[in-house]
């Protein structure tokens, strides 16, 4: 790391006169830009960094060694599922056959990328047990957003207008509440039981015909099953709702059990999670959002579509439905998302999918059981992908949630996710995926343990951790108290 | 131990109001400023509005928090402390000097709906 | 259980099971009731190596057929130099998380603060997000901004001159949000300004969209739209296309309160349609309502410099129903391209690529109208690098005979009219390759005739 040589913003290794491209001759020339009337042209140009290529390069090379990702480190970031990143899917996507593809482009000279399209699709509601998928919705929040138009959808088809209530238990992520209302949907909030599931006596008396449906996540936010959920769904389909399955949790159902065989009619899926696509430090993902039979017509536009011309010939073709919810996307979604998920798909295969969910289940289980002695393990039993501790046992030297996950980045370990779930205070959620190895776990089963130690040994030290990284902790209250978010304002302040 | 100061009355959603005459000043609850920690904006409404009993007039945000602020009382908005634009961290040094918004109250009867200190501090548990 | 992606042998599956007390990996879903679990394996392909998932899409991709593109309509066939994406590919930053921990994660939270610097430059405005989807998602959200602020207005007026596809995704949006939305309407390839004035004196509108450059490639004059929305205490958005900014009249400069649009045409592939990036910019007094997330600079307790996600109370993991948007991944990766683009072009290459694309455009323009069988749908109207031709001739048989000589020739508006885009990308000699395609269309029309 180089860090104090190259600390500097790009804009400030600008020097008028400098620049990093290089473009064609103008061989048009007589056609010029002064030509447009100067009311119509901006008075002054942007003040972008002017910089050679060579020092854009070590700019952010070393920018990026300020950063950890999964392929650094372990990444236990719960409900994030932080999997390994194949780099075959990264060459697939970048293929040039599909990359420089318009998407306006005539149907007929883009037949491969639709057929990924389509057989992505056909593959994830093989995996989820759901009728058809759109590929269309960016992201998970956005595949919410477009499940629960699906949901309105539904129920304005059949002139049922006052369903506009959605259950959402107390447990869950808050993008299903915002999404909802982003949706024109109100939320009811359903209690869970100390065992961290839905309450269903709760449940009960909140279902009448003003519920549009409910949102569930399966493994919940704890990680624990919703054994419950055959009779959830039974109560909610009875009064005439719709069940909601948002994807968050379903890397740990792989191979064991599909959403759409549990009494779920519509559901997203994060390829960013479950499916190996990398974050890109918070995107782009893709949340495809898939539907039992009878909702298809909802889905948004546009679509694709396969169409048999004879017995051996068949084209696709992408068309717009009249009782399609509208659209939430201009084209066809974030395809490059959908070359990375479909090359993992084939890479794995039958005889591999099916392994994901239990080695991902083993090892979050491995975890918790070596740990529970030195953690507060508010609920007990089996879990599933993913598990929740209240913090340290021992909380007398005041070391809290927090402290540990920034000692943890001491040690060169991503921190889990932490104060979330909101039902205990010091929440820190693990999700350990399933291609990390058993030393790769059994090393930070070893650093836990040493940070538990050393709350007790040395708590200052740990509640002014980190120390060993690039840089320590930061005052988020002064970056809330006076937003500063463009060089622009920073200059001016430091000048 | 939050402060809980005696002659205020309180709401159950963490906001008091301190009565002079027909006016009331209306802010957040030491509790409530420390449940939130670091305050760093104060939504304020406008002079002139007006807020209606139990319906929403403002926010405050802290670093890790954001809550909606609802009136205790009806009435007009007449004041706002300007002082919290520039420093909203004044109600984390003391929630009660530092009230939101002043109020001409329209319904004193209101008053009666609202908890006396011990209402508030049993609420609370404390 | 042998494969490349699960380092599990055999003998570490039955110590962790042990140390689980369970026997085996059935009884780790022991609370999953019997009858919902699945009993079959699933119906996908068997397993594929490397080498078979590379002959695959090889072969797939031969049913892809590449062609010159001389169409826009919101997504534009760019350059993208080497450096861009090569450094895209840096782990470090494609397999990171959201920063949420900032010590570890001050390269993505530098970049993005970067990158709303460098999209304030060229939209003018104050403040910026740290990206949203694209550049229709984002007008939406602007939309719901403007409703948001307005607190009892929920109309909004568009101009009928904005892309149709974003058109389509706002209302959307606003049929599922409650929001009313209104068209004003075209006259003569720009908003007809009356029915703007007409509409917004209701004194119920919460924001008004337009398009710069618009749907038809045409720079509109929006001198005193911004005075009489806020006359009017309505919110201007102004969607633009990002790379023109670098030489057209900003959004800050006509008075608008949000820019929003797409960034896909700073270098970012045509990806056939995404993964692109939404920006969206307004002013400081406006921060609060803005959706997404947002990168602050601070400092660490030593005092260095750093960046921090900032003013996240606004955000749905916080803020739940109440949040500004329900937007929890963004497009940062596609963030980190724009803001790598930007810093190699610098202000001065900007300028170039978009004289190079007027240039083209123009000479496309001019040579068309002299086959004697186009002419400019709105002659009088100033374009950038996109426009508009009207046409006797059958587009869809023109389309399809250009596809012929793999040629994109524009995308049919109508019957008559058609939208053609020309960019850096497009040579003199491609340029010319087009025009000899109509020709040859147009002659093997009147042969037959």
């Amino acid at each position: 790391m180089n860090n104090v040589y190259y600390g500097k913003l790009i804009f400030e290794l600008s020097r008028e006169g400098r620049h990093g491209y290089s473009l064609p001759k103008n061989e048009m020339s007589d056609y010029r830009m002064d030509f447009l009337p100067s009311a119509l042209l901006r008075s002054e140009a942007p003040a972008l960094p002017e910089v050679d290529e060579m020092t854009v390069v070590r700019h952010y090379t070393n920018m990026s060694n300020n950063n950890f990702g999964v392929d650094t480190g372990f990444y236990p970031l719960g409900s994030c599922t932080m999997k390994y990143n194949p780099k075959i899917n990264e060459d697939m996507a970048a293929h040039p056959s599909f990359c420089n593809l318009h998407p306006l482009q005539d149907v007929n000279t883009v037949q491969g990328a639709l057929e990924v399209y389509y057989k992505l699709q056909e593959s994830l509601a093989e995996l989820a047990g759901m009728k058809e998928f759109t590929l269309n919705p960016f992201a998970g929040a956005h595949g919410e957003l477009t499940g629960l138009m699906v949901m309105r959808s539904y129920h304005m088809s059949r002139g049922d207008e006052k369903r506009t209530k959605v259950i959402v238990p107390d447990s869950a992520h808050g993008t299903n509440p915002a999404s909802a209302a982003v949706c024109g949907l109100d939320v009811v909030v359903v209690k869970s039981r100390p065992d961290g599931t839905v309450d269903v006596d709760d449940l009960r008396p909140l279902l009448d015909d003003t519920i549009a449906g409910m949102m569930m996540t399966n493994p919940n936010t704890l990680g624990i099953f919703e054994h419950s959920i055959a009779e959830i769904a039974k109560l909610v389909h009875e009064c005439g709702g719709l069940m909601y399955y948002d994807g968050a949790n379903l890397n740990p159902m792989l191979g064991k059990v599909r959403p759409g065989d549990i009494g779920f009619d519509i559901m997203h899926i994060n390829l960013h999670k479950t499916f190996s696509t990398p974050h890109g430090g918070g995107g782009p993902g893709s949340g495809p959002v898939g539907v039992r039979a009878g909702l298809e017509q909802f889905l948004p536009n546009p679509h694709v579509v396969r169409k048999d011309l004879d017995e051996d010939t068949y084209r696709y073709d992408v068309e717009f439905g009249d009782n399609s919810l509208g659209s939430i996307s201009g084209f066809l979604g974030n395809f490059a998302v959908m070359m990375r998920a479909y090359t993992y798909i084939l890479t794995l295969g039958h005889e591999n999918v099916k392994n994901v969910g239990p080695l991902a289940t083993l090892n979050a289980n491995y975890i918790k059981e070596s740990l529970k002695d030195v953690y507060e393990l508010p609920i007990g039993g089996v879990c599933k992908h993913e598990f929740v501790f209240d913090g340290l046992k021992d909380k007398s030297t005041g070391v809290t949630t927090l402290d540990v996950a920034k000692r943890l980045l001491d040690y060169g370990f991503h921190a889990p996710t932490i104060y979330f779930p909101l039902l205990f205070h010091e929440a820190l959620m693990v999700e350990p995926c399933e291609t990390e190895s058993k030393e790769t776990l059994d090393a930070f089963i070893a650093v836990m343990r040493k940070i538990a130690e050393e709350a007790k040994t040395d708590p200052e030290m740990v509640k002014s951790a980190p120390h060993h990284t690039p840089v320590r902790r930061l005052d988020d209250t002064l970056a809330a108290l006076k937003p500063v978010v463009t060089y622009a304002e920073l200059s001016s302040m430091e000048n | 131990m939050s402060k809980i100061i005696e002659g205020l009355f309180y709401s159950e959603s963490h906001e008091y109001v301190r009565v002079e005459g027909d006016f009331g000043y209306v802010g957040i609850t030491d509790h409530a400023q420390h449940e939130l920690g670091n305050v760093v904006y104060v939504d304020m409404p406008e002079v002139d509005d007006e807020v209606v009993a139990g319906e929403e007039f403002g926010a405050v945000e802290s670093t890790k928090a954001a809550s909606d602020l609802f009136s205790p009382v009806s009435g007009t908005v007449v004041e706002v402390n300007e002082a919290l634009e520039d420093e909203p961290g004044l109600i984390n040094k003391d929630a009660f000097e530092n009230w939101i918004m002043k109020v001409e109250l329209s319904d004193k009867g209101e008053l009666d709906n609202l908890m006396d200190a011990n209402g508030y501090k049993a609420m609370i548990g404390e | 259980m042998n494969f490349k992606f699960f380092p599990h042998t055999e003998e570490d599956v039955r110590a962790m099971l042990n140390t689980c007390g369970e026997r085996s990996l059935d009884d780790l879903y022991k609370d999953v009731p019997e009858e919902l679990v699945l009993k079959r394996e699933y119906a996908l392909p068997d397993a594929m190596s490397e080498m078979d998932i590379r002959r695959y899409f090889e072969e797939l991709g031969t049913f892809n057929v590449p062609l010159t593109c001389f169409v826009g309509a919101g997504c534009y066939d760019h350059y993208s130099p080497s450096v861009v994406n090569d450094m895209m590919r840096r782990s470090e930053f494609l397999t990171s998380y959201t920063p949420y921990q900032a010590e570890i994660s001050q390269g993505t939270l530098q970049y993005i603060f970067e990158y709303q610097s460098m999209m304030t430059q060229l939209t003018g405005m104050e403040v910026s997000n740290a990206s949203m989807y694209d550049g229709c998602t984002a007008t939406a959200e602007a939309m719901m901004m403007a409703v948001s602020n307005a607190k009892k207005r929920n109309k909004v007026l568009i101009s009928d001159t904005v892309n149709p596809i974003i058109i389509r995704v706002v209302e959307t949006y606003a049929k599922f949000h409650g929001i009313v939305v209104e068209h004003i309407k075209e006259e003569n390839g720009v908003t007809c300004r009356a029915d703007f004035e007409e509409k917004v004196a209701k004194d119920d509108v919460a924001g008004v969209i337009v398009a710069t450059p618009n749907f038809y490639g045409i720079l509109e004059d929006y001198t005193g739209w911004a005075d009489l929305c806020h006359e009017h205490k309505t919110l201007l958005i102004m969607n633009c296309v990002a790379s023109a900014l670098s030489v057209i009249k900003t959004p800050a400069e006509w008075g608008a309160d949000i820019a929003v649009g797409d960034g896909q045409s700073l270098g970012i592939p045509m990806n056939f349609g995404g993964p692109y990036v939404g920006f969206l910019c307004t002013s400081k007094k406006l921060i609060r309502k803005m959706p997404g997330r947002i990168v602050g600079a601070t400092v660490d307790a030593d005092g260095k410099r750093t960046f921090v996600l900032t003013l996240q109370a606004r955000e749905q993991h916080i803020r739940r129903e109440k949040a500004t948007s329900n937007i929890c991944s963004n497009e940062s990766l596609m963030a980190l391209y724009v803001t790598i683009y930007l810093s190699l072009m610098g202000k001065q290459g900007l300028r170039e690529v978009n004289e190079l694309g007027y240039s083209g455009a123009h000479y496309l323009a001019e040579k068309l109208v002299e086959t004697g069988k186009f002419e400019l749908a709105y002659p009088d109207q100033p374009f950038l690098n996109e426009f508009v031709v009207k046409t006797d001739l059958n587009i869809d048989e023109l389309q399809n005979w250009c596809v012929d000589e793999n040629i994109q020739a524009g995308l049919k508006l109508d019957d008559h009219r058609l939208l053609l885009c020309v960019t850096e990308m497009r040579s003199k000699n491609e340029i010319d390759a087009l025009i000899e395609s109509v020709e040859d269309f147009i002659n093997s029309n009147e042969e037959e005739a």
